[in-house]
């Protein structure tokens, strides 16, 4: 994680489902007001706003101060990272794939070799 | 909106058996999953121990050879494996003309409670912590690059 960000603290911000609400509304409404949120969402406007405080040491969101408002909204270059860092993890399973693909096959072809190689010897 | 499972596929040219044992046998498994493989299908039990340190404790839900393969993970040890403490992993293994149709999916995304089992050995690996940010991310993140479908 860029910025000193654990994954750690990152998974911290995401593994609550209020949390994770408050990420889904901002992601639908791009810059919103932590009343409006609350507006939204069963909890208080300070509910929202410590869920916010968690999100923003987390490097997910940013806060920009319009007049007497504090906006708050995604911040896409770190959603970009934490995509990228799960795009590697959840090819996992597409290498465990291939890894069993490969042993399979390697089998499959050493057992036709065997198999022809008998009934070349039946040949003989 | 929130996926609930990862599922993938592919043709194996290979017949079903040998695809079966290398899904299933301890010997095989530790080639392509884990380093240490221990699977005790009369039990219904297993172990995978993993080169980062991480244990993670099966309970075999299905063993059908060779056709599906079924387990949970995710929960502690000693612990029953519950919806929302583990995740369910499914191999389905098809013949398809001298060929086998491999298919896994993991689901049970929408259902660990996260908050609540913060200390789980689920929750601590930081891996499958993001496979579940994946699942809810890449539907904000379309064309991330995710070799996944539904």
């Amino acid at each position: 994680m860029s910025r000193g960000v654990s994954e750690e603290t990152l998974l911290e911000a995401v593994a609550d489902t209020s949390r994770r609400r408050v990420l889904d509304l901002l992601l639908a409404h791009g810059e919103v007001t932590p009343t409006a949120l609350a507006e939204e969402l069963p909890f208080t406007r300070q509910a929202v706003t410590k869920h916010l405080a968690v999100l923003d040491r987390a490097g997910l969101v940013e806060s920009s101060r319009h007049g007497r408002e504090v906006r708050y909204s995604i911040r896409p270059e770190h959603l970009d990272v934490a995509v990228r860092a799960m795009a590697r993890v959840a090819a996992r399973w597409d290498a465990r794939l291939e890894a069993i693909k490969r042993m399979a096959e390697s089998e499959a072809a050493a057992r036709r070799r065997s198999v022809s190689h008998r009934a070349a010897q039946g040949l003989e | 909106m929130v996926p609930s499972r990862i599922e993938k596929e592919l043709l194996i040219e290979a017949p079903v058996d040998v695809v079966w044992r290398i899904v299933t046998e301890p010997d095989q498994i530790k080639q392509w999953f884990s380093q240490e493989a221990e699977l005790d299908p009369k039990e219904g039990v297993g172990r995978l121990a993993f080169r980062d340190g991480q244990t993670f404790f099966l309970q075999i839900e299905a063993f059908e050879p060779p056709r599906r393969f079924a387990f949970r993970w995710g929960h502690s040890e000693h612990t029953k494996p519950r919806p929302d403490n583990s995740m369910l992993v499914e191999f389905t293994l098809q013949a398809e003309a001298g060929s086998t149709r491999l298919r896994v999916v993991e689901s049970g995304f929408d259902q660990i409670g996260w908050a609540d089992e913060k200390k789980s050995t689920y929750f601590d690996d930081h891996s499958r912590g993001w496979d579940f940010l994946l699942g809810r991310l890449r539907d904000f993140a379309p064309g991330a690059g995710v070799a996944e479908h539904e």
